[in-house]
């Protein structure tokens, strides 16, 4: 077990540093720093000076992979490359264009993010799990393909709707909770963008639970448990969410690590200071590196993730052994 | 000539899928084996109906795909010249829709706009009062008689619309009578009624809104005084593209890749699974948003590249497909690989192994047409997620460019609107609206061609 882990672990350098190549040459070549001045700086304000300032101030003024001027080790150190790019791997993420601290930042606003994330991950999947099964416990009956109905069209609403109309309803007309905003007491703040996060997720999840349930209900074990007499409920509870484990945990261990990201839209919409919203802004004052930083940050949650996933194996199905 | 027909590349990509989707229908029609599942799409109700809505939906897609640009009337020097604005054959069946621009928001079917205005009288009196639009209920002389006419509008366009939809189905009828397929199966022709019946319905809906339109807004007017019906047809175009063009981009990649990582393990499959590790792991919005500003950069530094802004805005919409479907080509991948991992220890390519068939065959011969069931169900479940996707990254602000109307900058410019008192919704119900039905329509199909081609579900079940 532990040496499977330490593979993993190893397998997921190479990953991460194709991650840390593909953003570089997004960012650097494809864009160079150049384009990225002259866009922070307007078309009106650009000339040649104000560029070589600007690429100065942000210490993009070195050349990008191999320094001809520096000696030694510098030739490779001294480089836009080693500066910003593969400095991320010590989760040293610089400066935002702002000026700001990228880390602290994150730190800071990975609690807000959290608070909304945790919560609707978390009684989302009691909610879409109980659904399905309640669907799978009236399979093939006017129940069930009101259910599935009512997934099909839950799943086909833009999930823009749910906050606009969410927010349009419970806090314009109902005056509820507060539209947006986070704070004290945050248990108002964070109702809203939970509920809304549970009721779109409603349709695709549940539905994709039921599948799964109803391929566990159409095998020899079920079959023989209802043979020996134990009833539909116990049959359920018992053998076929227990066995219905694996795909499930899947497709919902995976996401764990990444709830500290965040949920873009939510998070902007509801104005809650958390690392979704902090993205859309970078993304919208196209501060590039701050973008480059949650990229990485993603793909090492998501790495993060995939091992989890393997490790839940192993703690539900003792067959899975980790070698 | 007194206009030129342009072919954006968009549009180029649209006749390249049509042409492909044409010859694949040809192709299937001509083999039972590939005929079969399709007719059991064709027993089911609910796939028809929807495949009807689609097709009105593809319609007037198609019909805003046809781009010409017209001639101006001086010349210069003898050679005509060209307005800069680009037409489709659609914005000229919808020309009232298009040119009836009033002056700010005014709901659906108003005859007023939706703020008071500050008017001078003869008498040099200022009154606010509700101004009259210039268009919508122009020719009514007194507000009151609003109702009657709204009424008495649709129902003749309702009237004239089901006996349009009745002549058509008759017509139909006539030219099917001699041909009596082999496969009419009870279940095919109540499948037949309930798309006559949902035709028959459309065919009213769009009377009435037709007749109606004529003289109103029949969904308002937005911000800047634009039908809000016009946009919304406007916007199906732009979804259908995103939709589908994708497609063009995912397809070859994951198709390639997949079936040749499973196929030939060993170094390629390390090398394939590597590269769809590391662009799956990576956030999709994020890589989404950081190459649509590089590429937006690159638009900006090179405005000669293009003659009219709506080339600049068609060629944006390109490379977001292109985008999308250098990203969303991994999970199609992963599904095939894993499929042709299993496919090459059947018997039957171990036999032609054996032979000494080459790889390049077996895989054309053997392997993908067996994992074409799998293509098929994952291209027709991504188009409305790509129609949904369209609209969220519109509002990230990486979606299409924000002269292109879609859903999504329709959403966008509306959005803050729900704060004004009173509320202007009208924009984004429609919008929503539109998408809604888009996508159900795409959903409800896609489970049934799921169904009828998941070689796991068990048939006998499903019969009943």
């Amino acid at each position: 077990m532990i040496a499977y882990l330490i593979r993993r672990l190893l397998y997921a350098v190479p990953i991460l540093i194709g991650v840390n190549l593909l953003t570089f040459a997004l960012f650097f070549v494809v864009n160079t720093p150049d384009d990225m001045a002259r866009m922070q700086l307007g078309v009106k304000r650009v000339t040649a000076e104000a560029i070589e300032q600007w690429k100065r101030q942000h210490g993009y003024d070195k050349p990008l992979l191999v320094n001809m001027q520096a000696a030694g080790s510098e030739k490779l150190t001294d480089t836009i490359f080693w500066h910003k790019s593969a400095s991320m791997f010590l989760l040293d993420f610089g400066f935002s264009d702002d000026g700001r601290s990228i880390s602290g930042e994150i730190s800071t606003r990975m609690g807000p993010s959290l608070a909304i994330a945790l919560p609707t991950f978390v009684a989302g999947l009691v909610i879409y799990v109980s659904f399905a099964l309640l669907m799978t416990l009236f399979r093939a009956t006017a129940l069930d393909m009101a259910g599935v109905a009512l997934c099909v069209v839950l799943m086909s609403v833009s999930g823009l709707f749910y906050i606009i109309g969410g927010q349009f309803i419970v806090s314009k007309l109902w005056h509820l909770v507060p539209i947006s905003g986070y704070g004290e007491g945050g248990f108002k703040f964070v109702a809203l963008p939970v509920l809304i996060g549970v009721l779109s997720g409603i349709g695709s999840s549940s539905r994709w639970y039921r599948a799964i349930f109803l391929e566990e209900t159409g095998r020899d074990y079920v079959r023989t448990a209802r043979a020996k007499g134990l009833s539909e409920l116990r049959v359920l509870f018992r053998h076929v969410l227990k066995n219905a484990m694996i795909p499930i945990l899947t497709g919902v261990v995976v996401v764990i690590p990444q709830l500290f990201m965040g949920s873009l839209l939510t998070e902007s919409f509801f104005g809650i200071p958390g690392l979704g919203s902090y993205t859309i802004d970078a993304i919208n004052s196209q501060d590039f590196s701050v973008v480059r930083a949650m990229v990485f940050l993603g793909s090492l949650l998501y790495i993060a993730g995939l091992i989890l996933t393997d490790i839940s194996y192993t703690m539900v199905d003792p067959r899975v052994r980790l070698q | 000539m007194n206009f030129i027909p342009v072919i954006l590349w968009s549009d180029a990509l649209v006749f390249l899928l049509l042409a492909s989707s044409m010859a694949a229908v040809w192709y299937v029609r001509r083999h039972e084996h590939l005929m079969l599942p399709w007719q059991r799409v064709a027993q089911s109700r609910v796939a028809m109906v929807s495949l009807l809505v689609l097709s009105m939906f593809l319609l007037v897609g198609g019909l805003d795909t046809l781009h010409y640009r017209l001639a101006l009337p001086d010349k210069n020097e003898g050679e005509t010249v060209y307005s800069p604005e680009v037409l489709s054959v659609f914005d000229k069946l919808a020309d009232p829709l298009r040119l009836h621009a009033e002056k700010t928001y005014s709901a659906p079917l108003a005859v007023t706009l939706y703020a008071r205005e500050s008017v001078t009288d003869a008498q040099g009196l200022t009154w606010r009062i509700y101004p009259r639009l210039q268009y919508g209920g122009a020719h009514l002389s007194n507000l009151s008689s609003r109702e009657p006419d709204v009424i008495r509008r649709t129902a003749t366009g309702a009237l004239a619309g089901l006996s349009g939809g009745v002549l058509l189905v008759w017509v139909i009828a006539l030219f099917q009578r001699g041909r009596k397929s082999a496969h009419s199966t009870a279940a095919r022709q109540k499948a037949g009624r309930a798309v006559i019946v949902a035709f028959l319905f459309i065919a009213v809906l769009t009377g009435a809104v037709i007749n109606l339109a004529a003289a109103y807004h029949v969904l308002g007017t937005d911000k800047v005084g634009q039908d809000v019906l016009y946009l919304s047809l406007k916007s199906i175009r732009t979804g259908l593209i995103i939709g589908t063009v994708t497609t063009l981009v995912t397809l070859p990649l994951a198709l390639f890749l997949g079936v040749a990582a499973g196929y030939f393990r060993g170094w390629v499959d390390d090398v394939i699974q590597y590269v769809y590790t590391v662009l799956s792991s990576i956030p999709s919005v994020l890589l989404i948003a950081a190459a649509v500003l590089i590429m937006q950069v690159t638009i900006d530094k090179h405005p000669g590249w293009f003659d009219t802004s709506a080339s600049r805005a068609d060629l944006r919409l390109v490379c977001l497909c292109l985008i999308l479907g250098v990203i969303r080509w991994t999970s199609l991948c992963r599904l095939l690989r894993g499929e042709a991992l299993k496919l090459r220890e059947m018997e039957y390519i171990q036999a032609a192994q054996s032979f000494g068939v080459s790889s390049l065959r077996i895989l054309s011969r053997h392997i993908v047409p067996n994992v074409m069931h799998i293509i098929l169900i994952a291209l027709v479940m991504d188009f409305s997620e790509l129609v949904l996707a369209e609209a969220v990254l519109s509002y990230v602000g990486v979606g299409v460019d924000s002269s292109m109307i879609s859903f999504g900058t329709m959403i966008n410019g509306a959005r803050l609107e729900m704060a004004r008192e009173p509320v202007v919704w009208w924009a984004l119900a429609a919008a929503f609206g539109f998408m809604l039905v888009l996508v159900l329509a795409a959903n409800l199909f896609a489970d049934a061609v799921r169904d009828a081609f998941d070689p796991r579900l068990n048939r006998a079940e499903m019969s009943g």
